[in-house]
């Protein structure tokens, strides 16, 4: 159980800075994700976490200790940070059970902790099969057992799931999740795929280039994102103009209740679709609109909405059968209150 | 520092040369070079090149479609027998045809013998590139209306037209620097000039101005090779899975492509095998026979052994350099080492003699100045074997070993070196079969009195002792058998993807 303190670091590669102050800090036992777009610097964040890449400026504690920066640089070996590649990285010449004892000392191989590691990732009795004779997904599950024998300070996951198939990610993710628990371990996850960030991680740390935007619990992300660009990365959003004026902004959709901005003007409003309630006729509190598309994704569908002033918005829906057709004339209402942003 | 040691021996007999050619003087050299037979030597290496090249093309490609493309009975076998060839060392083809038609000799003779031994150059690639190619380009040719020979010359060969350049390209730089073909079917090419000018004639300059022409001529031909490498990069496929291309039915036509395929493989395996064959009764049983090839086997097996070493010790940082950290200093080291791999063996041996003597005398003589001139010829071919291994542990690895807690001896010794040392081995093992059959260098730098099984091969043949020359000959098949089965297993011939 350790915690990880990150302070200003920077990264550069010749012109190019990959990490442009990062501040950051990883609660002991948690799982953390950094979350990004390709190129916003969350691969060399964990190998600078790793010690494959020395620090520019600023530091890396662990468990109060420096690991990295002001001129020291205690190498990747002795910093007790277990690596989760992408593609698993097996050592093809030893068997699962040698993959795993390999960062254990020689009393502890003969111990049972391989086999305890083994039945955490539910790979029980694998351990003669060689890394060829495994699944990738199996192959994935032995990596990360591989990375907890040894009881590490901290496990870094660099999109260890991006290289399977989407039915077998989202067992595989919570597995993993559940393994990293039941062994008490710290956990980064670098991930540029939100959806997998929001259901596994503790906590979210969104990057871009080579900066914290925001941290916090996945539904403060969601829910309260910093500014609109996090709010359309890590979900659905529906973007308004809007005027605010004493916690309530006048918007296209009527007036609703906001938090955020606390000052009056003009204002970004933001929706989640599935605030965005269809209903089949005009009440008081709707306002009309008109049918424009249909996503329909399987568990719940996007209805695309044009209002009468011309606003495109999009609701999301659980019945897609039921609801009204392309071209019909509908009536919207919104529930809950809206995040909004200084315009 | 290292790699550069290992190119600095690789292009000191190139540099030596022209240093040595220089000394000459420029009226000597003009003097040397405006004569009628160096223009004679030209037109007969090149037109022997441009005749032997267009003869392998045409037997490549056209065996590579068949085997790879077309519903040919038995292509499996077919596909082994066409890479066969690369085990019989032009000299020992020679030999057998001249010790099958006794006098055979002249340009077409040694065409024909050195298109039989040079074909699978262009088969192989050509081979593994049909097999790669995309077929969704010949399957879009044909759904926009192309019949399928349109679609075979418009598609098809172009595919294919980087792998047949780098295959022909290669035919030819072999055809130059071919020295025991054309010297046993006595055909004057510039390799028997400069030897002959060396060996016989005590004529130095001459043989220096004669190297030096045909490294300008081996230079010409390996810009082209760039070049057109250059120009394959834009034939690279899009992603997308690989998937065989549908066969060919051949229907009838089968038969005369059968025949056609096994004229060929009768020709290049067939006569020097029965020729091998009859006079090795007769070749063994001499009295002192075992006892002279259990002397030459072991001479060779010396003489490789410290080749080999050599070899390998110069190519370890070179490769290691090439796998690991690739960047424009690496390219350049890369291709000096392979511009000395076209070097002829004769023109290596013989800069190397005058390096011996006028430079470092202690190793005139010995077996150290051979096994540096074996390092110069096949350091390509180590450096290859070398960086292929340093894949087979990359970065990554090293990388979890190390975030696991080994120190960088610990992951050197649990995991780099347990995935590499085999493809090392397999380098060395390569390098060291490629030394045992060396002719001209051999031939040119062996310590006085030593006969290895490659010279004692030559020594009988020129003197019409076929009978005796055979059991040298049929070792050194055998020995060269053993890369080449590698080579043939590696380029995935034998990989059963039939549908």
């Amino acid at each position: 159980m350790s915690e990880v303190v990150l302070t200003g670091v920077v990264k550069r590669y010749g012109p190019v800075t990959a990490l442009d102050g990062v501040d950051l800090t990883v609660p002991a036992g948690e799982l953390t994700a950094v979350l990004g777009p390709s190129g916003c610097g969350k691969t060399t964040l964990l190998r600078c976490l790793a010690g494959f890449e020395r620090l520019d400026a600023g530091e890396i504690r662990l468990d109060g200790r420096a690991v990295a920066g002001g001129g020291r640089h205690v190498p990747t070996h002795r910093r007790r940070i277990a690596v989760v590649p992408q593609e698993g990285a097996l050592f093809p010449h030893l068997s699962v059970a040698a993959n795993i004892g390999y960062g254990l000392d020689r009393a502890a191989r003969r111990g049972d902790r391989v086999d305890e590691v083994l039945a955490l990732v539910g790979l029980a009795g694998y351990g003669d099969r060689m890394p060829h004779q495994l699944s990738g997904g199996q192959q994935q599950r032995v990596a990360v057992a591989r990375a907890l024998a040894p009881r590490p300070s901290l496990v870094l996951l660099d999109e260890p799931f991006s290289a399977l198939d989407a039915g077998l990610r989202a067992g595989l993710r919570h597995d993993i999740r559940e393994a990293l628990r039941a062994d008490g371990a710290t956990g980064v996850l670098v991930t540029h795929d939100q959806g997998e960030a929001l259901s596994v991680a503790d906590r979210v740390v969104v990057l871009r280039a080579g900066r914290v935007v925001q941290a916090g619990p996945p539904t403060t992300i969601y829910r309260e994102p910093a500014d609109p660009w996090v709010a359309g990365f890590v979900g659905d959003a529906v973007l308004l103009p809007a005027v605010a004026e004493a916690g309530s902004a006048r918007t296209p959709l009527g007036a609703i209740p906001i938090t955020g901005a606390s000052s009056s003007g003009a204002v970004t409003v933001l929706l989640r679709p599935e605030q965005v309630r269809i209903v089949p006729s005009a009440r008081p509190g709707t306002v009309p609109a008109t049918v424009l598309r249909h996503d329909f994704h399987g568990h719940d569908a996007l209805v695309g909405l044009r209002l009468a002033d011309g606003t495109r918005i999009t609701a999301r829906i659980l019945d897609d059968a039921a609801t009204a057709p392309v071209g019909a004339d509908v009536a919207v209402r919104v529930d809950g209150t809206a995040r909004a942003w200084p315009a | 520092m290292a790699s550069t040691a290992a190119v600095a021996v690789a292009v000191v007999p190139l540099a030596y040369l022209g240093v040595r050619t220089a000394e000459a003087g420029l009226d000597r050299i003009v003097a040397e070079l405006w004569t009628g037979r160096v223009a004679w030597l030209s037109l007969r290496s090149l037109g022997l090149a441009a005749v032997v090249t267009s003869a392998c093309v045409l037997l490549g490609v056209g065996s590579a479609y068949l085997v790879t493309r077309t519903d040919l009975p038995g292509r499996r076998f077919f596909a082994v027998l066409a890479a066969l060839p690369l085990a019989v060392p032009t000299y020992i083809a020679a030999f057998a045809w001249v010790s099958a038609f006794d006098g055979l000799a002249g340009f077409w003779p040694a065409a024909l013998v050195l298109t039989l031994c040079s074909y699978p150059y262009v088969f192989l690639p050509v081979a593994a590139a049909l097999r790669g190619a995309d077929p969704a380009q010949e399957e879009v040719s044909r759904s926009l209306g192309r019949g399928g020979w349109q679609t075979f010359t418009r598609v098809t060969l172009r595919q294919i037209r980087p792998a047949t350049a780098a295959g022909a390209l290669l035919v030819a730089l072999y055809v130059l620097s071919d020295f025991g073909a054309v010297a046993i079917l006595r055909t004057d090419t510039f390799t028997r000039a400069i030897f002959v000018a060396f060996d016989l004639g005590f004529d130095r300059t001459g043989a220096l101005v004669l190297s030096s022409v045909l490294v300008l001529l081996t230079l010409l031909l390996l810009t082209g090779e760039t070049v057109t490498r250059r120009r394959g990069a834009r034939y690279a496929r899009l992603g997308g899975a690989r998937r065989a291309a549908a066969r060919l039915r051949l229907g009838p036509a089968r038969w005369p492509a059968l025949a056609g395929l096994l004229g060929v493989a009768a020709l290049a395996l067939g006569v020097p095998a029965v020729s091998l064959a009859r006079r090795l009764v007769a070749g063994v049983s001499r009295p002192g026979a075992l006892a002279e090839v259990a002397a030459a086997a072991g001479n060779s097996l010396v003489l490789a052994l410290a080749g080999a070493a050599l070899t390998m010790l110069l190519a370890l940082p070179l490769g290691l350099l090439t796998a690991r950290a690739p960047g424009p200093l690496t390219t350049v080291l890369d291709r000096l080492a392979y511009l000395s791999h076209a070097l002829p063996g004769v023109v290596v041996g013989l800069s190397l003699i005058f390096f011996g003597i006028n430079v470092a005398y202690p190793l005139y003589q010995t077996t150290w100045l051979l096994a540096l001139a074996y390092a110069t010829l096949f350091l390509p071919l180590a450096v290859g074997s070398v960086a292929g291994a340093a894949a087979q542990a990359p970065p990554g690895l090293e990388e979890v070993a190390r975030s696991l807690g080994r120190g960088p001896w610990g992951v050197l010794r649990t995991v780099t070196l347990p995935l590499t040392l085999p493809g090392i081995g397999a380098g060395a093992a390569l390098v060291f079969l490629t030394g045992m059959k060396e002719l001209p260098a051999t031939l040119l730098l062996r310590p006085t009195g030593t006969d290895t099984l490659a010279t004692e091969l030559w020594t009988n043949t020129a003197v019409g002792a076929y009978a005796a020359a055979t059991p040298y000959a049929a070792l050194l098949v055998v020995i060269s058998a053993l890369p080449t089965w590698l080579l043939v297993a590696r380029s995935g011939l034998l990989d059963k993807d039939d549908r």
